[in-house]
């Protein structure tokens, strides 16, 4: 992400996607930025039909299967005379939903799906396709594709349009990568570094409105991991409510849940201390949260009605696989989401709880300050986010040095993972329990 | 670093000597290794000064750059290095087996290949400098270099990319094998310095080693109080013998350093993996040994986007195998992932050999093994599982609760009706699962080079040797 | 009397250069240091006093090719110079002047950047300047740092960057990823210093680009090559460790009045204390060792020795220290290891933790 120049008049949401479906004939390539829940599958779901309607065929590129098959499901509830072709591994197993949807073909060849009006498949999938060309592409979420994924499809289609969240997590890679940096087609960098690397000229549009973060999340959100392209809530200050039905016991946790629901976020602070990672005070901390939010009845109020906070609609996210295995031990309703950083992108929830990635560190690592993994933490909730963690971490950021290298080339990310936890840290502390 | 090595760091610390981390040997030991100590001038960045190796430890040959500063005598150095390197190479290439390949031609495999032992990372770049700013010169053309120069250059480049690679023994960096087998009572970046970190495997840690009087900097950047008290006034005297010894008594030190590496790590066994990755290596330097045979261009400077993805899924693939085949070799590697959950070892309480899921045509053999463990098991059930007792079985877990693990064998029980002899543990042995498998199932091709696509910048324009490359300057 | 001059007593004070400012991030999490620096005690001497002398030092080749190569980029009133701005900053340079600013003599020297500049900013002159060895000046810590003028600010258009000449290679496009963050960071010094300066004559600070020129050799040779460096997360960096350093009273409001860092020095300007006296007073203030100071630190020899004798885990790394959670010493880790200690409160994890660890390494070594 780097500085754009100064907007013009902010474009609603409407406008921005007419803007990119004018685009696509034009350019080779589009790109949209979305920031969290700003109606990326909806503009997916949009730009597929209005290219279907040309006629010509489209593939679509996930990354993962439940993504594969999330958008199946919206294409077709969407778009139910459009046919669709799931191509897939010879393990998959679709779920049952899925073979049931009209005009939804499964197979692990081109051949075996008909001539369907869209096929859609992985990139790790599509990379195995050859023999075969498309007019249209849509990848989504490219900027957690890493550009080699990229390098092995791209030449299955003409053009294509981009779409994908800047602000989450990069691609990464268990081997040593310095030896390609600063290239511009460096394999680990995201497919749209590398594209836009080499194309410079594709337009960029982003979505201006984050539909899913309430009115108290998105300027936090905004301010600290967009600090250049910011983008705006969807509903006004009063349009979502979180109501407890039960009454508290005055606990720690209760209050927490209370200042969570009265404005959408609460820190619940634990007393300073450096523990291990899997630091388990905090994690029951976090398990009784969330089993208090059940039982005090919680209900969320939004534009789209009153429900109840279901355990489903519950998420625990942590930095470490080990807190996370730590947190499920702890006894939680197993249908409450309890999971990696890494793997709550590009997902949904009521209420978060989250396991502050810096609590009760002494040494703050790049991995711990990474700007993303703060970013996917803060912003998978419509109505509240409550976050547990070891008072400490403002002297933490303090004396944490600054010893990161330089490499000749690199454009320099923004935004900082240090200037990003400080900006978060900043607007807790005056939801402090 | 895991909580295990810290425990043995800790250890170390206490007990003022190193603590193993490995049971086995993770590197391949040639049985006749070339020790390779080259020295820079300070500022410059690939200027040699000197270098000390050879394959007999009593009989070091030293190269020296009596006179840093002239580009001729550079490239003499330059010359006489490969004058020792190359015969030491090719010697290796007469020995060969004809391994034949699925889908493709057989081909010429080395019995043995050359290894490279350096004594630190800043060697292998240093190595990889080298080979830069050599692998480009011609032997004719307006500036021309000795014969052996380019050839020189290349293999270097060669070797300093091989160290890049998981698992690759073909060149060894002392600190880092030294590192993976034994943890100092001291910081990994203290474990950079040679003499401290074989002082604390063998005599015990001492100040000393950070003495450059006494234990001189392992090279390449050369201690700066040598260079201003004994270096410059020597180079300044115009004696050539007086820069040599000065050079000699810098590197000598390092020399018997790093055969006490050797050493040490020759005193343990090596692993089971070790000798599969390094027939790897022979076939890798039996490649590119046909390709320089084959008069191919000199290694590109940087790669392009089709090379770097395609060395990027051979280094992945390299690493992961590599990670899972040492904690297969050794229980202490094991040990870490059995620490974080992802393992557990225990003994064999309840078996259920006949097992057998499905009917009819799907009838499939499933037994189940349940195995008392005091690891703290953090694997969800489900999880696929591998063990290093019979790297050919298949297990899934079932359930896992107050120390004991119910396990389903899926796979390797051989194809008669009941499990083959010994394909299912029995009640009394000890085994170990873990979710750490090395199931690689091949990656997808790339494109041609020509063919690189519209996103990564299109087909790159063929590389023509310029003479530019040939004349750059070595200043 | 300020309480930090108070500290430094009879010893001068050493100034402040940019190398110096720039390492103020490398840990700001040690009071010792911070203190030290504070005050401006040069860390260098006292280390050589207390028997514990930096290990640093740069070879007289490296020196001798590091003015050498500073000369050539700056030959003909940086004729190289120019050919490089002209490609990198894509500029149209017809007709450039040179301005040593080092013509006018020490004293007047920082006056006369300002003079230059102000004129500059103002006039937004079409024609480009190099000044070479401008003066320029940051307050740190409630003093005015002087910063060594071994740098070049270029001028067009009332457009500012400033040039770093460094004799590290680039080779192939890539460089010590580790030469090209420390050129950054001072870089980003004398990018805040500039951009104070102009926001002192009343001139927008942002005319100062963020984007420095970093000219260093390229591949083997001798010529020089220029590649711009964005050093916005250093200058945000810098800025905050400024801040700190204001921040000092805090720190210092808590310290024993008799306490003082003086050198003492003599007439030959040689530290007198006694050296067992100065370790005491440097004792009384923590410091946070790591074995990264060993490459930022002029005092790392004199603490890590200290944090031998605490028989601190500081000493195997940050990392190792932070996996131990509340455990800081080695003695105190080993015994919950063996069990021969039981934990403390808040110590029942790490404790199990490492109780496994031992038994794990105890099965596999038997």
């Amino acid at each position: 992400m780097t500085a754009g120049p100064a907007e013009e008049a902010p474009r609603s949401p409407e406008q921005v996607i007419r803007d990119v479906l004018a685009d696509l004939p034009r350019h080779r390539g589009v790109v949209v930025d979305s920031p969290p829940g700003a109606g990326k599958s909806t503009l997916v779901v949009r730009a597929a039909a209005h290219l279907a309607a040309t006629g010509e065929p489209l593939m679509i590129v996930a990354q993962t299967n439940e993504q594969v098959d999330d958008l199946i499901s919206r294409i077709s509830a969407g778009h139910p005379r459009l046919t669709v072709g799931r191509l897939s591994a010879s393990g998959y197993v679709p779920p049952l939903r899925m073979l049931e949807l009209p005009g939804v073909a499964v197979g692990t060849r081109v051949q075996d799906l008909g001539d369907p009006d869209i096929v859609i498949a992985t990139a790790d999938k599509w990379a195995w396709i050859s023999g075969r060309t498309w007019p249209w592409a849509i990848v989504d979420e490219a900027y957690q594709m890493r550009s080699d994924k990229l390098l092995r499809i791209a030449g299955l289609f003409e053009r294509a349009l981009f779409v994908g969240d800047p602000g989450q997590l990069d691609p990464f890679s268990i081997v040593d990568g310095d030896r390609w940096s600063g290239l511009s087609w460096d394999p680990l960098q995201s497919a749209v570094s590398v594209l836009l690397r080499h194309n410079p000229d594709l337009p960029v549009h982003r979505l201006p409105v984050s539909w899913r973060l309430p009115a108290s999340a998105a300027p936090v959100v905004s301010r600290a991991f967009y600090p250049f392209t910011g983008f705006r809530s969807g509903t006004g200050p009063g349009d979502r409510r979180l109501e407890l039905t039960t009454g508290g016991m005055g606990t720690v946790h209760d209050r927490a849940l209370e200042e969570a629901a009265r404005s959408g976020w609460a820190l619940l602070e634990l007393p300073d201390r450096h523990t291990v990672r899997t630091d388990g005070e905090a994690v029951q901390a976090v398990a009784l949260l969330a089993a208090r939010l059940l039982q005090r009845g919680a209900v969320a109020g939004s534009e789209q009605g009153e429900r109840p906070v279901t355990a489903d609609r519950i998420a625990v996210g942590a930095a470490h696989r080990d807190q996370v295995a730590a947190i499920r031990a702890a006894g939680l309703p197993p249908e409450i989401t309890v999971d990696t950083a890494n793997r709550l992108q590009g997902r949904e929830y009521d209420v978060t709880i989250v396991l502050h990635p810096l609590s009760g560190r002494r040494d703050a690592t790049a991995f711990h300050l990474e700007s993303g993994r703060l970013c996917v933490l803060a912003s998978r909730h419509r109505h509240a986010c409550v976050v547990v963690a070891r008072a400490g971490i403002a002297e933490l950021l303090d004396a944490h040095p600054s010893a990161e290298t330089v490499q000749l080339g690199v454009p320099v990310k923004f935004p900082d993972g240090w200037e990003a936890n400080q900006s978060v840290l900043d607007h807790l502390s005056a939801h402090r329990v | 670093m895991s909580l295990l090595t810290s425990l043995a760091r800790l250890r170390a610390l206490d007990e003022g000597v190193a603590q193993p981390i490995a049971t086995v040997r993770h590197c391949h030991l040639s049985a006749r290794p070339m020790v390779f100590i080259p020295l820079k001038l300070s500022g410059e960045a690939a200027a040699p000064l000197a270098a000390m190796l050879g394959t007999d430890r009593a009989a070091p040959h030293l190269l020296v750059v009596t006179q840093p500063r002239n580009r001729d005598l550079r490239f003499a150095w330059a010359a006489e290095l490969a004058g020792l390197l190359l015969p030491y190479i090719e010697g290796f290439l007469s020995g060969t087996e004809t391994v034949e390949r699925r889908g493709a031609d057989p081909y010429e495999r080395v019995l043995d290949a050359p290894q490279l032992v350096v004594p630190n990372p800043a060697g292998v770049a240093f190595t990889r400098l080298l080979g830069r700013s050599t692998r480009f010169r011609r032997p004719d053309g307006p500036y021309p270099v000795p014969e052996g120069v380019p050839v020189l250059g290349r293999w270097l480049t060669y070797f300093a990319e091989r160290a890049a690679y998981p698992g690759s023994s073909l060149t060894l960096a002392a600190t880092e094998e030294l590192g993976r087998h034994w943890a100092s009572g001291q910081s990994g970046l203290e474990d950079a310095n040679l003499a401290a970190l074989t002082g604390w495997i063998t005599d015990g840690p001492s100040d000393e080693a950070e003495d450059p009087l006494i234990w001189p900097p392992a090279g390449p950047a050369t201690d700066p109080g040598f260079d201003a008290e004994v270096l410059a006034p020597a180079i300044e005297s115009g004696s050539a013998e007086r820069v040599a010894e000065a050079l000699r008594g810098q590197l000598e030190p390092t020399w018997r350093l790093m055969w006490r590496a050797i050493d040490l790590l020759g005193a343990l066994p090596a692993g089971a993996g070790v000798a599969s990755r390094w027939e790897q290596d022979r076939g890798s330097f039996s490649g590119m040994a046909a390709q320089l045979a084959e008069g191919a261009p000199p290694q590109a400077r940087r790669d392009g986007a089709i090379a770097a993805a395609s060395r990027l899924a051979r280094m992945e693939r390299a690493q992961a195998a590599y990670d899972v085949q040492r904690a297969y070799d050794d229980p202490l590697v094991m040990a870490e992932h059995r620490l974080t959950g992802e393992a557990f070892a225990g003994e064999v309480v309840e078996t259920d050999a006949d097992r057998v899921e499905g009917e009819g045509r799907s009838r499939k053999l499933r037994p189940l093994v349940v195995i008392k463990t005091d690891d703290p098991v953090r694997l969800a059930p489900g999880t696929a599982l591998g063990t290093p007792q019979r790297r050919e079985q298949g297990a899934e877990l079932m359930s896992a609760r107050d120390g004991l693990v119910t396990v389903k064998i899926t796979k390797g029980m051989g194809r008669s009706k009941t499990p083959a002899p010994g394909s299912v543990p029995e009640v009394g042995e000890r085994v170990c699962y873990t979710s750490l498998t090395d199931d690689f199932k091949g990656s997808p091709g790339l494109p041609e080079a020509e063919a690189t696509p519209w996103t990564h910048g299109g087909p790159p324009p063929e590389y023509v040797p310029a003479d530019e490359d040939a004349v750059e300057e070595w200043s | 009397m300020n309480r930090l001059d108070v500290l430094r007593g009879t010893t001068p004070q050493k100034p402040h250069d940019a190398r110096a400012i720039a390492a103020l991030a490398a840990n700001p999490g040690c009071t010792r240091r911070a203190l030290m620096d504070g005050a401006g005690i040069d860390k260098d001497a006292a280390a050589r006093h207390l028997g514990f002398p930096a290990p640093f030092g740069q070879s007289p080749f490296a020196i001798t090719r590091g003015n050498v190569f500073e000369a050539l980029v700056k030959a003909d009133g940086c004729a190289e110079l120019l050919r490089m701005l002209r490609e990198v900053l894509g500029l149209p340079i017809a007709e450039v002047a040179y301005h040593d600013v080092e013509n006018v003599g020490a004293h007047l020297r920082h006056a006369h950047t300002r003079a230059l500049f102000d004129r500059a900013a103002r006039d937004g002159l079409d024609a480009g300047t190099v000044y070479d060895h401008p003066l320029l000046s940051l307050e740190i810590a409630g003093h005015t740092a002087y910063l060594e003028p071994d740098v070049v600010a270029f001028q067009m258009g009332g457009r500012f960057h400033i040039v770093e000449i460094k004799s590290f290679a680039v080779i192939d496009g890539q460089a010590d990823p580790a030469a090209v963050a420390a050129a950054a960071r001072q870089a980003a010094v004398y990018v805040l210093a500039l951009r104070r300066l102009l926001e002192e004559l009343g001139h927008d600070p942002l005319r100062v680009a963020h984007d420095v020129v970093l000219v260093c050799p390229e591949n083997f040779a001798n010529r020089p090559v220029a590649t711009l460096v964005d050093v916005r997360r250093q200058l945000a960096v810098l800025r905050r460790q400024l801040s700190r350093m204001t921040g000092l009273d805090g720190l210092v409001a808590e310290l024993p009045d008799d306490l003082s860092f003086d050198l003492l020095p003599g007439e030959d300007g040689l530290p007198t204390r006694p050296a067992a006296e100065l370790a005491d007073a440097l004792r009384r203030v923590t410091a946070r060792y790591a074995p990264d100071c060993l490459s930022t630190c002029d005092l790392c020899f004199f603490c890590r020795d200290e944090a031998r004798q605490e028989g601190a885990s500081d000493l195997l790394g940050r990392q190792v220290r932070d996996e131990l959670g509340g455990v800081a010493s080695v003695a105190e880790a080993l015994g919950l290891a063996d069990g021969t200690r039981d934990p403390a409160e808040g110590q029942e994890e790490i404790a199990r933790l490492l109780r496994n660890a031992e038994r794990l390494r105890r099965e596999c070594l038997a």
